[in-house]
């Protein structure tokens, strides 16, 4: 056991001390800071704070004083200027930089009025989408108050419809999740599915990067004569997660504290619009259960795959597989999220590698009966020690393995080699 | 006997690594295994340290297999080279030295003592890939040795050293079998083994075919070197019964004969012949034990 813990403070030790991991950590930091300072660091590319302006030459005089007025309510970023001038002149003054664009609006009997719109800038069409907008209320306001209807009938028309979904209650009380917690719920997933694929795509690339490079550094050989290998491997196992936690763990607690900070800007802060705190807490010990054991599925596996090729090379390629897998729970998950009581996805929470994403979600959106929740999680754990105890195995005859390996057949030699044929 | 192994077979599928090897390694001495490449050593080193099992036969060390509760005394230096290339040389043997069951403090004033006698203190902070392939070796064994194993086994731990650097090496290996370690190595380098190993076994396609206490081992082979210089042609010498082999050197000639009484008879030819300036008797090099036993089952 001494040992166990030697492997496990070593791989968590070795990593935490890298520079590659050092610098990966502080970028992610790095980009979480800039994401919670969004804001800020808009503003300054926006500099001197004076807006974009376009200029408006308005032969029909009525139009602009109030679509100037309407432009600046709506906070768009840009502001009209009533230009005094020819269009020529307009059309200089844009190439030269001074205005974004030129709004040209002229009186006709058909049409109550055309407007045309001269820019240099057609990549960003939001300036003209807006003005459109605004010159399509007007005229309809203009057509509707010359067909004699009120101004107060027109808003009633525009005015949504109260359209609200009520939950049935069942005999035992119960109700369906109403549509406030759905998504609350919803928002939790996303986090635990981002951080779920995060982890495992990272952390058991590194588990498998780690034991080939010992093999092919050759120290596997050393290691192995002085501690037994399933111990080295779950060792480096809990290692690794360890070193996950504590990166995940940084992670969180930067990224709370931005949000914290920028707490007050956000309206009613960011836990209350996702909502978390009106999540159950069994959705988060669920959240915690499914974590683990899909990461120590996916570790395992990584482990296994990894004490199977010698050169690092290698590694990749035979993480392929894996990385499928979770690619495909990560998809089905994503459909899931908007469909969750489709049979594919019952069908799949039960699949033990789409199950910690797959029944997560089921378990976060839906009311489903404790029963399915345990033999889900019965059936990850069972594939979880099936997994340990062949890649215990594999691992065992692996790593005394070296060859260009990476196929089915390595697979089973590795098997033999470990075999105790007495 | 301290390492004991009875009959041990290990196949590889269809391939047979070590056939019906049987052996006595007495303890607290240098015990060597030669045999050209692939002939099973590294394969019978892995199953003395447990790392493989055999299939058929048993090894034991002190009455008792060899698993993980006794690996604490146990020493190992694998051929290739198997170091954390990124990790200084300090990390690294902390976390092996750990590994064999020693604390860090223990291992610090070893690895000092180790560094010190191979002239490398200054590599103590220093990562293993930036230093070179023979000072990397003598890390090696420094990680083989550090927690004074009681049973050694070192695979192949003089290739790529300099010969002064084998000498250093040699004068270790020695030290630690008077304080009491029992060594098993394998080599290449017949010199080294000559002048190591009490005992010895030479392998072929994972059978013993020598093997003993080195002096039986050159006492039962029979045939000696003749070495002559002399001012004539001596090639006539070839045709003499009992001279099995002839090499002709600028000064003369080694011969390889049968037995010592060849000798007697050679010299008499000589004697009429003219001025010999050197005629010297010598018992076979085990290089020639090897070439012509191993070469013998080739053919």
């Amino acid at each position: 056991m001494r040992k166990f813990g030697v492997v496990l403070l070593h791989s968590y030790l070795s990593r935490l001390k890298s520079k590659s991991f050092m610098i990966t950590t502080a970028l992610f930091l790095i980009f979480i800071m800039a994401v919670g300072n969004l804001d800020f660091i808009l503003n300054l590319f926006d500099g001197d704070g004076s807006a974009d302006q376009v200029a408006v030459i308005d032969e029909t005089e009525d139009i602009y004083p109030w679509l100037s007025e309407q432009v600046e309510q709506g906070e768009h970023g840009f502001e009209l200027v009533d230009f005094e001038g020819t269009v020529d002149q307009a059309e200089s003054d844009i190439l030269d930089g001074q205005y974004v664009g030129l709004l040209s609006l002229q009186a006709d009997d058909q049409d109550y009025f055309i407007a045309n719109y001269h820019t240099d800038q057609l990549i960003n069409p939001s300036v003209q989408n807006q003005l459109d907008n605004y010159l399509q209320q007007y005229k309809v306001a203009l057509a509707t108050n010359e067909a004699g209807i009120d101004q107060e009938v027109i808003e009633s028309i525009y005015q949504p419809i109260a359209f609200e979904t009520i939950a049935i209650e069942t005999a035992d009380g119960r109700t369906a999740r109403s549509e406030e917690e759905i998504g609350v719920a919803r928002g939790l997933v996303y986090v635990m599915l981002f951080v779920l694929y995060f982890a495992v795509l990272t952390y058991g690339n590194m588990i498998a990067m780690d034991i080939a490079n010992e093999k092919s550094s050759r120290v596997m050989e050393i290691l192995i004569s002085s501690s037994p290998p399933i111990s080295q491997m779950f060792a480096k196992i809990i290692g690794i997660a360890l070193l996950g936690l504590t990166q995940i763990g940084l992670f969180f607690v930067v990224g709370y504290y931005m949000i914290e900070r920028v707490q007050d800007e956000l309206v009613g802060g960011f836990f209350e619009v996702f909502g978390f705190s009106e999540i159950a807490v069994s959705t988060y010990v669920y959240a915690v259960v499914f974590f683990l054991l899909g990461y120590l599925l996916y570790a395992t596996l990584s482990a296994m795959l990894g004490s199977l090729v010698s050169r690092m090379e290698d590694v990749n390629q035979l993480m392929m597989p894996v990385i499928l897998l979770i690619v495909v729970a990560f998809m089905l998950s994503m459909f899931g999220i908007n469909m969750p009581e489709a049979s594919v996805v019952t069908i799949t929470s039960y699949i033990p590698f789409f199950a910690p994403l797959v029944m997560f979600l089921r378990v976060g959106l839906l009311e489903v009966p404790v029963w399915e929740v345990a033999l889900s999680i019965g059936i990850l754990i069972l594939t979880i020690l099936l997994l340990a105890y062949i890649g215990a195995k594999v691992y065992r005859g692996g790593v005394l393995m070296y060859g260009k390996g990476s196929s089915l057949k390595d697979f089973k030699r590795a098997l033999q080699l470990a075999k105790k044929d007495k | 006997m301290s390492l004991h192994i009875e009959n041990v077979t290990k196949c590889y599928g269809k391939f047979t690594a070590v056939d019906q090897l049987s052996l006595d390694i007495p303890e607290g001495q240098i015990f060597g295994f030669l045999g050209s490449n692939g002939a099973g050593k590294t394969t019978t080193f892995r199953m003395i340290l447990g790392l493989i099992d055999a299939t058929e036969g048993k090894i034991t060390w002190e009455g008792e297999p060899i698993n993980y509760q006794r690996t604490d005394q146990i020493g190992y230096l694998p051929e290739e080279r198997g170091l954390y290339p990124k990790l200084k040389v300090k990390d690294q043997i902390i976390y092996l030295g750990r590994l064999r069951g020693m604390d860090k403090k223990e291992i610090l004033t070893e690895l000092n003592k180790w560094l010190e006698r191979f002239n490398i203190t200054d590599y103590l902070e220093k990562k293993v890939e930036e230093l070179s392939k023979g000072n990397q070796q003598k890390i090696q064994f420094i990680s083989a040795v550090i927690h004074k194993p009681k049973l050694l086994i070192l695979d192949e731990p003089f290739t790529g050293l300099d010969p002064v650097n084998v000498e250093l090496l040699k004068n270790a290996v020695v030290e630690l079998k008077e304080q009491g370690t029992t060594i098993v190595f394998s080599s290449h380098q017949m010199g080294t083994v000559e002048e190591l190993c009490e005992y010895l076994c030479i392998m072929q396609y994972g059978k013993p075919i020598v093997h003993g206490a080195l002096k039986e081992v050159k006492r039962s082979f029979g045939k000696k070197n003749l070495f002559i210089h002399a001012d004539f042609d001596l090639s006539f010498l070839k045709t003499i019964d009992g001279v099995d082999n002839q090499k002709l050197t600028p000064e003369g000639c080694i011969l390889q004969i049968e037995n010592e009484d060849v000798s007697q008879a050679i010299l008499e030819q000589l004697h009429q012949k003219g001025f010999v300036r050197k005629f010297a008797l010598e018992e076979p090099s085990l290089n020639d034990i090897f070439i012509e036993k191993v070469g013998e089952s080739y053919a």
